[in-house]
């Protein structure tokens, strides 16, 4: 099936004017909702919950802007043809840009430094980001560059995979939902600071379930259902060819919610990263409670009272768990090579593959001998001691930083861990942290030294 | 004369289902809450902030009602479907081509991918709230649980269509389990576990064949994953929710600011 570009603009024109129309909707009700506050603010005195805001008529008037904006890129968008869309495309240089900066060996280490740096910079600037009017900026541009992206047609083509779509979708509920908690947090905290209680405490009155509770569930129930209808009905269950044995897709990929393990396969062995960390996973999450012994954070939302906490999970969650299944499912295509956003998926890419075992490294380049290797026709017990004294020096680095790093850390940064948590506790968040940390410390390794294996034992099919 | 509607709600046959009048007065809204089955899952009165949208967003319910929606689709979805290598693929295009209009197989494919979503979000908010700390600690680790039940619940049902996408995903999948330290058959020490020199753990004795019930994802595959997937895994799921729901309600209601 190969569209030119003429046909492939008419095939998402119906889409993204009907985007471009919802864009305008949106922002049509922003501007409505802040004026109505606007007219009500000249009747009502100002109260603690709703203080002055003298922008109110600016904001609205912005968001007005915008509306009309959008409602011009409508029907633009709807005409399909080239020249109409050409001031929503995505500009032929961008598309040369990314594609010449995810080339090469490079796009994944790309990938996740950017992601990680975006969602630092979003914590450390969260008093700013999370201010109504950045984030409805932010949150305008974020739908913008997908509809942009959208005119692009290796892109459209793996977003509008059908399967695919309830990703992209995750990905906006994400930043929505992280934004309402984290404004949340800051103003709680910015309360903290001045001595006052959680804004949940205000609302500490008792009300009844009926109506209050049984009305709110009933309209989510009718929203979810008429989402849920609306999807099915544009959008269709994916069926391929009747399942064949013989023949393999290429790439094949888990389910999407498992991709970030199946990502982990790029630096782990199956029984590492498919066993191994899931059991952990779940295990880690179940241990949580019991771990966290700060008693503070408990029913609000707050960032500074919980800070080690808030930052682990989200590394765990956000960086590990979402950031890798994006990339799993949009950017690794056949055989799992990494491809860019608008990059052709190329059966025949070829990105070098040239890993080296630590063993490599520390008796070949540094010591300069041969690995050690048992003499044909000795022992099982024997080959064994030749296996272990051979990759000795990765499991003399793995012991150590399993065994010396928690006594270290529970004398240094973490000694009110420690302290209060006692040696067994302790030791399990230790470990847990260090099992967790495998996963960076790994991916640092292979991008910079092109680390295969810390320990290399494929006779005993454990390598890790 | 009495309207209509108040000669129903004067009946007999109204007055033994709803044993009170319409709740439009304090009173008879304490008394639906406390004497409706549907409702008694709710306290009768709850702190304002507790069922905020904003704190709350409500994700918990949404998921409880995907969970429902999915169960409501699938046994519709059984009706039309058999799990067998000559019918499982033929049954679904059918759904597809004869009744075209047809939305179901749809709304189940995508209710099931929203509550997956929605389970995270969840999660998501109630450690953010900080809610699993005492006394909800153990509500967390049934959540826990769910939510893993909620994945394989996905996981099982993504190979009932049985085409390309659904054998090679539950093949990627579970070709993990091969990999199971000391009972994978290709997993690290598989080979210590032998008796008299024969090895126990092999391809058809190991992780990944209990998992499928053969050597690759076959038939017994999807018999296997049809009983779990419609029976099982549901059954696992009602029993945890129960436990779930009457535990929130145990450990003092929706948390909030002491
Ligand atoms: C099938 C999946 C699940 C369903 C249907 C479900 C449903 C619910 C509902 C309806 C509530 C009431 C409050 C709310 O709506 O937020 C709740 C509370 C709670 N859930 Fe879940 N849940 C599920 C999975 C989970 C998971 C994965 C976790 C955590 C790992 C979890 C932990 C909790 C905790 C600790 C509470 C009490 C929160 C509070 O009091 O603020 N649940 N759940």
């Amino acid at each position: 099936m190969h569209l030119s570009h003429e046909e492939f603009l008419q095939s998402v024109s119906g889409f993204l004017g009907m985007f471009y129309l919802a864009l305008g909707l949106m922002n049509g009700v922003a501007a409505y909702y802040l004026w109505q506050l606007a007219e009500a603010q000249h009747h009502h005195a100002p109260t603690a919950e709703h203080p002055q805001d003298s922008h109110l008529g600016n904001k609205s008037f912005g968001c007005l802007f915008l509306a009309v904006v959008f409602s011009i890129m409508s029907p633009l968008a709807f005409s399909g043809s080239a020249t109409m869309m050409a001031p929503i495309s995505l500009p032929q240089f961008m598309v040369d840009g990314v594609n010449y900066l995810f080339a090469g060996s490079l796009g994944p280490v790309l990938y996740s430094t950017l992601s990680v740096g975006l969602l630092a910079v979003l914590f450390l600037g969260r008093r700013f980001f999370v201010r109504p009017v950045v984030a409805w900026i932010v949150w305008n541009c974020m739908l913008v560059l997908l509809a942009v992206c959208m005119t692009n047609p290796n892109f459209a083509s793996i977003v509008m995979k059908p399967d695919n779509v309830p990703i992209v979708a995750m990905v906006y509920l994400l930043a929505f939902f992280t934004w309402l908690a984290t404004a949340q947090a800051v103003k709680n905290d910015d309360r903290a600071k001045d001595g006052l209680p959680p804004l949940e405490k205000l609302d500490d009155e008792k009300i009844l379930v009926w109506p209050d509770l049984v009305y709110t569930e009933l309209i989510c129930m009718v929203a979810i259902t008429a989402v849920l209808i609306l999807w099915a009905v544009v959008l269709k269950a994916p069926l391929e060819e009747p399942a064949d044995a013989a023949k393999t897709p290429n790439p094949s990929k888990a389910p999407w919610y498992f991709l970030g393990l199946q990502e982990m396969l790029v630096y782990y062995d199956p029984w590492f990263a498919g066993v191994v960390a899931p059991l952990v996973i779940v295990g880690g999450l179940m241990a949580i409670p019991y771990l966290d012994f700060n008693k503070l954070g408990n029913g609000y939302y707050t960032i500074d009272q919980r800070k080690f906490a808030y930052v682990t999970f989200q590394f765990g969650f956000l960086v590990l768990w979402v950031t890798f299944i994006i990339l799993g499912t949009f950017l690794r295509g056949p055989n799992w090579n990494f491809f860019g956003p608008f990059e052709q998926w190329d059966v025949h890419k070829v990105v070098p593959l040239n890993n080296v075992d630590l063993s490599e490294f520390f008796w070949v380049q540094w010591l300069g001998m041969p690995k050690p290797k048992a003499p044909p026709d000795v022992g099982a017990g024997a080959a064994l001691g030749f296996a272990i004294w051979r990759e000795l020096p990765g499991i003399l680095l793995l012991l150590g930083y399993f065994t010396l790093l928690p006594p270290i850390l529970a004398t240094t940064v973490f000694r009110k861990f420690f302290q209060k948590m006692g040696l067994i506790r302790f030791m399990i968040l230790a470990s847990l942290l260090l099992l967790m940390a495998l996963f960076p410390i790994k991916m640092v390794l292979r991008w910079s030294f092109n680390l295969k294996y810390i320990i290399a034992l494929p006779e005993y099919l454990a390598n890790f | 004369m009495p309207s209509l509607s108040e000669h129903i709600k004067n009946s007999q046959i109204w007055k033994s289902i709803f044993r009170h009048p319409m709740p439009v007065d304090r009173r008879n809204r304490i008394v639906v809450v406390l004497t409706n089955f549907f409702l008694h899952l709710h306290p009768v009165s709850v702190k304002k902030q507790g069922i905020a949208l904003s704190y709350t967003w409500c994700m918990g319910g949404v998921t409880f009602f995907l969970f429902l929606v999915e169960a409501v689709t699938g046994v519709l979805l059984m009706f039309y479907y058999r799990p067998t290598l000559e019918w499982a693929f033929k049954d679904i295009l059918e759904l597809r081509d004869v009744s075209s209009m047809g939305i179901l197989r749809e709304i189940h494919r995508w209710g099931a991918h929203a509550m997956v979503i929605t389970v995270w979000l969840h999660m998501y908010r109630v450690f953010l709230t900080g809610s699993y700390k005492p006394p909800r600690e153990f509500n967390w680790v049934v959540g826990v649980i769910l939510l893993l039940l909620t994945l394989l619940l996905s996981f099982t049902g993504y190979l009932l269509p049985w085409d390309q996408l659904a054998i090679w995903a539950i093949s990627v999948g579970s070709n993990m389990a091969k990999a199971h330290p000391f009972l994978g058959s290709a997993g690290p020490g598989s080979s210590l576990l032998s008796v008299g020199g024969i090895n126990l753990i092999t391809s058809a004795s190991d992780a990944r064949y209990g998992l499928l019930g053969a050597r690759f994802v076959g038939e017994e595959t999807l018999n296997r994953f049809y009983i779990l997937h419609c029976i099982a895994i549901p059954l696992a799921v009602s029993l945890l929710l129960a436990i779930h729901f009457w535990r929130v309600r145990k450990d003092g209601g929706i948390s909030g600011p002491l």
